[in-house]
């Protein structure tokens, strides 16, 4: 310890022999010193945060002579990012004065907070959130296994009722927009989500909205 | 004036608290932190719910701020078989000790044409280095050559280290060992910038990719 060492040892008193008294106290500085290099290293050398992965499964490419036909999706939702805003369509984009009659596709806008996106998918995704709350009780009570489990909740995820949800991004858009809405659809349990290209009467509609 | 007496106190100080309490925060940071991987670049992801933990065998394609595109494969082995067949159809050479060097590398974003004088630099001139990253236009698309030869090094990796668990009498998951596609995007980079990169992918049909991003905690 950093001290200064009183009187010595012990010395001879009078020609008599005594035990010599050490102190017992050890000088620490060297091992202190070493203790806060040692902290600040580590101290600056760490990251804390522990980077997980977030896995997203991506349509194949079509082959270069293949025509896929638009598919007739039932319970479909599209979502259009563009910089930090968010719009959305219910079903199929129908274009002004379309053949089949239907009205114009208008798009409405919603945000990434609790009330607005998760709340939307909440209530859309609503029979496949109650099924899952069912199977979650299931496996508390140990009523099934983890496998099946999963296996249901992939039935369930898959199903008709299941909201399928497609996202569209313009090219403001951010990655930390898109990372949030797959976030907001995990979240919700949604189990078809396909990344797709923008249309062109989508951006329109878009650039009007802004 | 009669002196100030100055009490004659020994000037130590009891300091086992104080080293206690180093040797605790020591032991804290030790345990609990995992280092800092020195990175060419510093991406910040983007949060989600995932609990997902990174799996090992793994190509990682890292996208920065401005877009710049950056490579890492987990395996030194498969690197150097990438690197090799990268080197054969650009016609770029590299010397033994430069494939020694690159196998040891973390993430690197540079044409081919520069990864030699790349490779000499140290960690903190790469950083400085400035480069337009990993080519990935359609006129010059290095990175899906990078994407296809590190597929074809981390499946073969992937495959010996399967066999040799399989010898030890584990029973290994096959695919655990099979190569996983991660992107690390910064949250603040363009979509377009990613969707180049998730298109790539697509057209060596590989469609199941994984997104980087840091653990939040889920709503109730």
């Amino acid at each position: 310890m950093a001290e200064i060492a009183e009187g010595g040892g012990g010395g001879h008193d009078k020609g008599k022999k005594r035990a010599k008294k050490a102190s017992t106290k050890v000088d620490m500085t060297p091992m202190v010193d070493l203790a806060f290099l040692l902290l600040t290293f580590f101290v600056l050398t760490s990251t804390f945060s522990k980077p997980k992965v977030m896995s997203l499964v991506y349509p194949a490419k079509p082959k270069p002579n293949e025509v896929i036909p638009p598919a007739k999706v039932n319970n479909g939702i599209t979502f259009l990012i563009s910089e930090d805003k968010i719009y959305y369509y219910q079903g199929q984009f129908y274009t002004p004065g379309n053949p089949d009659g239907k009205p114009a596709t208008e798009l409405k806008e919603t945000n990434f907070g609790p009330t607005g996106l998760r709340k939307l998918l909440a209530d859309l995704n609503s029979t496949v959130l109650k099924n899952k709350e069912g199977l979650d009780k299931q496996l508390k009570s140990k009523q099934i296994q983890d496998t099946t489990y999963e296996r249901m909740l992939n039935e369930f995820k898959g199903s008709k009722e299941a909201l399928k949800v497609l996202i569209k991004t313009d090219d403001k858009a951010t990655c930390k927009n898109f990372i949030d809405l797959v976030d907001e659809l995990k979240i919700a349990q949604i189990g078809v989500i396909a990344p797709v290209d923008l249309l062109k009467s989508e951006q329109d509609l878009m650039k009007a909205k802004q | 004036m009669p002196k100030i007496k100055v009490p004659k106190h020994s000037p130590s100080i009891d300091m086992t608290p104080m080293v206690d309490l180093a040797f605790l925060l020591v032991t804290f940071f030790m345990l609990a932190a995992n280092f800092r991987s020195n990175e060419p670049v510093d991406v910040e992801t983007p949060s989600s719910i995932s609990d997902k933990i990174i799996p090992e065998n793994v190509l990682l394609v890292t996208i920065d701020k401005g877009g710049r595109i950056f490579v890492n494969l987990s395996h030194t082995e498969a690197r150097k078989e990438m690197l090799q067949n990268m080197s054969a159809k650009y016609k770029v050479a590299f010397t033994e000790k430069q494939i020694e060097a690159f196998a040891g590398m973390s993430s690197f974003g540079c044409s081919m044409q520069e990864l030699p004088k790349y490779i000499e630099m140290s960690g903190e001139e790469r950083k400085q280095f400035n480069t337009i990253g990993i080519p990935a236009d359609t006129t010059n698309n290095q990175l899906k050559d990078w994407i296809f030869y590190g597929n074809i090094a981390a499946l073969n990796t992937g495959k010996t280290k399967y066999e040799e668990a399989s010898l030890n009498g584990l029973n290994p998951e096959i695919n655990d060992f099979k190569p996983k596609f991660i992107l690390k995007v910064d949250g603040k980079a363009v979509y377009l910038h990613a969707q180049n990169v998730i298109n790539t992918f697509r057209d060596l049909n590989l469609n199941n990719l994984n997104f980087i991003t840091s653990a939040e905690q889920a709503p109730q």
